[in-house]
């Protein structure tokens, strides 16, 4: 089927035009709003459906439907549409999630409705801008913009402490970002300074390395990974998360937890790593350790958590850490794996935030301590809970696992990691499945306890206090669609892996570490080729385990 | 053709202007309360008179745009904004009021409305001035022209007493700085002996640029940085903003600021070298080094301007003051952009740092005169409204005002797509060109710590409840259009201002490249230069 090339330019525009003429379109009236809100959202998954069905998967380790107009010519700014298959994926997260968050926000948005469905609007239009951009400055227009509509979600529809989460966040991610800014006109420059024009084309950027020596990758890459990282977040610079979840609405939890953090993974997959190849190398070690850092790190810090909302948030912190650990092992399989990871956990701590924010809507309270032995008054809830949990921790059969699984598979394959590596990591599965567990063992099962003022059905409503039902059918209807794809990706996972290694391929081709995928221990290939003949990369590598195996497959980099 | 009928040609639209200035003077006096009432349209048509001049005059003559047509164009542009939030203004005042109140006890000597339009017409024909000078006498005079009737505008509202501490502070600083950089002007005439700017060329690329007139041009930066609120010349700003009617300290934030960068820019380009050099793929690139001190006073000023500004910004919880001290930042992001003409190619635009920072400007008014329009729909008993508990709520009662101070703020932040990031990437670009990384650093850093109080400013409108007792809105018709139009157009400039980055480098190169030598390379390696067009327009400008 051949796709019209405008369709991306639709996938962007529709939520944005009908974001900013709401107004007009739909009126004052609350109800109204939701259905319309409703509707684009469902139009637009259905035509980003279109980009699955009809796009041609075979070569997708080039751009397709590239669509290109003038912005700032002059200065080497164009509006440039293209997608590959990593991006087709990621804006299908992003346009089956929204319908998902609106229809769960009916009944928790309950003052300025107009406005929130504005936010959510533009923040879609946001991050498809982003996923579908092939020009830097213009992905960075979208990178940045949806810190404006998550701003107010959080400041104005989140809890007790919203104002300082809204600030915190903003301040945070911004002035990550601002680095990664200076980092982008430095890559331009450095194409510019070898007789070439001001071009921020992702094709005209990912020659500049060539112009680069490398020091200046090595800062660059820094300057990229303080904006990049901080949105993943990665462990160090991961402080801002935890708040801005817990006081965010639920709807702002579930597109922050499931495609605004994707925004900093896909940023690294797409434009640190194949551009700077000499510095991802470099620092993919580096980057290994604070992944797993964070992974059991943050696994640890769950399992202390009183708030179910903040342990699933530092949940986040955990999971993604396997996201990084996968893309900095620069194989296929550790890039693929990161990137189905992506869309996994979207999906699934989606589920949990949507799962607490209707616990909250009814209890008022994310307190463990208060909340024990629910599936005696909400069995439904009960039974999702029990199955986004297990997707979560990674079961088998559910999509968590297969993620997981290739992130840890391409670590210990890594010439750069190395099994020491997915070892480390593969404690933080244990320590994934303790948290969950433990969490799903207190709120789920064990006696009966409600916070003061609720009753179980058993009593009737005896002793004065309110009646609480189960999940209703709107809610019902809107974590099926979630189950349903949890358990698609868990079972079929081809259908998605087949179509990533064309561009995960792409990328450690121009990384330069191709065919280093022996299935043979680090030892051996020491010995195969002892001597590293490349002094340069020796001195950025030589913190590193592997230091003598990663120099001695180094000189296939090319030059 | 004598060369005072040519200067004399060159500035009819400054001509224009001085004729409605002294217009709006006698129609200020006049006998009639109705007629008097029209001066504010006299003054409106006369900006709009000698802007559609200045456009014709440009456009018609396929003469190119030069730094002062276009410098021109913007004044009366962005003029005829200020001129509508400012209208009113002196009809308000208690003192005019009481000299109005019988038709028959007319008291002409009360009645500001004349003076305040004539004066500001006065102060635009300055800048417009600016743009076209090349001497130093008539830079200096240009650059007075632009400020003395400021100190006078700036005291408009004499019923308050801030008015007046800020009218004397600006007036006896701004002398101090007039005489700093009259010295710096005394000395580049003590080196070289001539005033005329193609003169004092020659005569530097004859004898070198010596340490007195290496001296001359750094007194002469630090002076004019009082215009544009640099760092060491930035004392007075928010003391000055807080104290003038807003209308005013809008017009203060964008005119001498006007002023000051164009003057810099031509100060500089007296003693940038025009040189050229084989690029990498075989072609002949020519380019422009400013001299190493001048740089380095240069980036210290800028450093430690941003730094400042953003610092002192953070501080406040007055929004005027907040927007004096983001000025000031914003001074430091243009010095860094000024820095950016150092090693700047002809051809190639986003090389072009002086081009970047006329860019800026635009960017910076906009988004700025929005603010202030929005700020002062506020009142309270009648006075200006201005701490940031007072925008408390304000998107609750009046959604349209809190979206455009949204808007206003988002710009002013940098945050794409609004006008103000394109502005920094095209001074930022400049100036890593230039080889100025570390500032760049600096500057973004900056940038990030400015979003800290401008978002608190969008946090007031937004997330605060509003207290019912204080503020009342008195959203004037103008006010309202004045924001729409600043909010407006700096979203449309962000998503299409190309054609607006294209005029200020062709605008400025002619400014920055020394003709004769242009000239010259141009006989020996006709294909040079990036192309004939910017060979024809710096050609063309310097004859």
């Amino acid at each position: 089927m051949e796709l019209p090339f405008a369709l991306l330019l639709f996938l962007v525009l529709i939520p944005l035009l009908s974001g900013l003429l709401l107004p007009l379109l739909a009126g004052n009236d609350a109800e109204k709003i939701k259905t319309f809100t409703l509707g684009i959202t469902v139009i637009n998954f259905f035509m980003s459906l279109l980009l699955l069905v009809g796009y041609d998967f075979s070569n997708s380790a080039e751009y397709g439907l590239v669509f290109n107009t003038e912005w700032f010519s002059s200065l080497g700014l164009t509006f440039s549409f293209g997608v590959d298959s990593i991006s087709i994926w990621l804006i299908l997260l992003t346009t089956f999630l929204m319908p998902i968050v609106i229809l769960g926000s009916y009944s928790a948005v309950t003052e300025r409705v107009r406005e929130f469905y504005i936010w959510l609007l533009l923040l879609e239009a946001a991050m498809i801008g982003v996923f579908v951009s092939t020009n830097v400055i213009f992905f960075y227009i979208c990178f940045e913009f949806t810190l404006i509509p998550m701003y107010f979600l959080i400041g104005i529809y989140g809890s007790s402490d919203r104002l300082k989460a809204a600030r915190v966040f903003f301040l945070y991610t911004f002035t990550g970002s601002m680095l990664t800014f200076a980092g982008i006109i430095y890559m331009a420059w450095c194409n510019v300074a070898a007789g070439g024009m001001w071009d921020f084309g992702f094709a005209a950027l990912s020659t500049a390395h060539q112009n680069m020596s490398d020091s200046q990758q090595l800062w660059v890459m820094l300057a990229m990974l303080a904006g990049f990282a901080v949105k993943v977040p990665i462990f160090p610079v991961h402080t801002w998360l935890p708040l801005a979840h817990t006081e965010a609405p639920t709807s702002g939890s579930v597109v922050l937890a499931g495609v605004l953090l994707k925004l900093g993974t896909y940023a690294l997959i797409r434009i640190a790593i194949p551009m700077l190849p000499k510095a991802a190398l470099a620092v993919a070690p580096m980057m290994g350790v604070a992944a797993i850092i964070g992974i059991v790190y943050a696994a640890l810090i769950c399992w202390r958590q009183k708030d179910i909302k903040k342990l699933v948030a530092y949940s986040s912190v955990s999971h993604l850490g396997f996201c990084v650990l996968g893309m900095f092992a620069i194989n296929v399989q550790g890039l693929s794996g990161s990137v189905m990871y992506m869309i996994n956990h979207g999906l699934s701590t989606g589920a949990l935030f949507l799962l607490i924010g209707m616990v909250y809507e009814r209890y008022h309270t994310r307190e463990m301590a208060q909340l024990n032995g629910l599936a005696k008054v909400m069995p439904i809830w009960a039974s999702f809970m029990v199955f986004f949990a297990m997707a979560s921790v990674g079961l088998p059969g559910l999509n968590g696992f297969v993620g997981e699984f290739l992130t840890l598979l391409g670590s210990f394959n890594s010439i750069l990691m190395g099994p020491v590596y997915a070892a480390v990591a593969g404690t933080g599965l244990i320590f994934g499945a303790i948290y969950i567990l433990y969490m799903v063992g207190k709120v789920v099962w064990g006696p009966l306890k409600l916070p003061e003022g609720h009753d179980d059905h058993a009593s009737g409503g005896a002793s004065g206090g309110h009646h609480v039902t189960d999940l209703n059918r709107r809610e019902i209807a809107v974590l099926i669609p979630l189950a349903l794809a949890c358990l698609w990706l868990g079972l079929y996972p081809n259908c998605m892996l087949k179509t990533l290694d064309a561009p995960s391929q792409a990328i450690v081709d121009r990384v330069g570490l191709e065919g280093h995928e022996q299935p043979l221990g680090p030892m051996h290939r020491h010995v195969e080729n002892p001597l590293p003949t490349h002094p340069a990369q020796l001195t950025v590598l030589d913190h590193t385990p592997s230091t003598d195996i990663a120099t001695a497959q180094l000189p296939g980099v090319h030059q | 053709m004598s060369e005072l009928y040519v200067k004399i040609m060159e500035i009819r639209p400054e001509i224009i202007m001085l004729i409605g200035a002294c217009f709006c003077l006698m129609v200020g006096l006049h006998r009639s309360a109705e007629i008097r009432k029209l001066t504010v349209a006299v003054a409106v048509l006369t900006l709009v008179f000698a802007g559609f001049y200045n456009a014709w005059q440009t456009l018609d003559s396929d003469h190119p745009w030069t730094l002062a047509s276009f410098t021109k164009m913007a004044v009366c542009v962005v003029g005829v904004l200020l001129l509508s939030f400012a209208s009113g203004l002196p009809d308000k005042l208690k003192m005019s009021r009481d000299a109005e109140s019988h038709p028959e006890k007319f008291d002409p000597g009360n009645v500001m409305r004349g003076e305040f339009y004539a004066f500001f017409l006065f102060s635009l024909t300055g800048v417009m001035l600016c743009g076209g000078a090349n001497d130093l006498v008539w830079l200096f005079l240009a650059l007075e022209l632009t400020s003395l009737p400021t100190y006078v505008m700036v005291a408009t509202g004499r019923d308050n007493i801030k008015a007046n501490e800020s009218g004397i502070k600006y007036f006896f600083l701004g002398a101090l700085a007039a005489a700093i950089f009259l010295y710096g002007f005394a000395l580049i005439y003590g080196a070289t002996g001539v005033t005329n700017f193609d003169e004092i060329r020659e005569c530097i690329a004859v004898t070198g640029v010596t340490p007195l007139f290496t001296l001359g041009i750094v007194l002469s930066i630090v002076g004019i940085g009082f215009k544009i609120a640099a760092f060491p010349m930035h004392f007075y700003t928010a003391d000055v903003y807080e104290g003038a009617p807003t209308p005013v300290t809008a017009f203060l934030a964008f005119v001498p600021k006007t002023a000051g960068f164009v003057s810099l820019i031509l100060v500089l380009t007296l003693t940038s070298k025009t040189n050229f050099r084989m690029s990498n793929p075989e072609e002949l690139q020519v380019y422009i080094s400013l001299p190493n001190t001048v740089q380095a006073v240069l980036w210290v000023m800028a450093a430690l301007t941003m730094t400042i500004g953003n610092v002192m910004g953070l501080m406040q919880t007055n929004v005027k003051r907040i927007l004096a001290y983001s000025s000031v930042a914003h001074s430091g992001y243009m010095l860094v952009g000024l820095l950016g003409i150092s090693s700047c190619v002809a051809g190639v635009t986003s090389t072009n740092g002086a081009a970047g920072v006329m860019f800026y400007l635009i960017a910076y008014a906009l988004g700025n005169m929005a603010a202030f329009a929005v700020l002062a729909c506020l009142e309270r008993n009648g006075d200006e409204a201005t701490d940031l508990d007072d925008l408390a709520g304000l998107s609750a009662r009046k959604p349209m005002l809190a979206a455009l101070m949204l808007l206003a703020n988002l710009s002013l932040i940098g945050l794409p797509p609004m006008v103000g990031f394109a502005g920094k990437i095209y001074m930022f670009s400049a100036a890593v060109n230039a080889g100025f990384v570390g500032l760049v650093i600096i500057a973004v850093v900056n940038s990030a710590i400015s979003a800290v109080y401008y978002l608190r400013i969008v946090n007031a409108c937004y997330f605060k409840k509003a207290d019912a007792s204080q503020t009342e809105l008195v959203p004037t018709r103008n006010r309202v259009m004045v924001a729409l139009a600043g909010a407006v157009l700096a979203v449309y400039l962000g998503l299409a201002g190309n054609e607006l980055a294209r005029i200020t480098n062709q605008a400025t190169i002619a400014n920055l490249f020394n003709g004769k030598i242009v000239r010259q390379v141009l006989q020996d390696y006709p294909e040079a230069m990036g192309g004939e067009q910017t060979a024809w327009n710096i050609e063309k400008n310097n004859p």
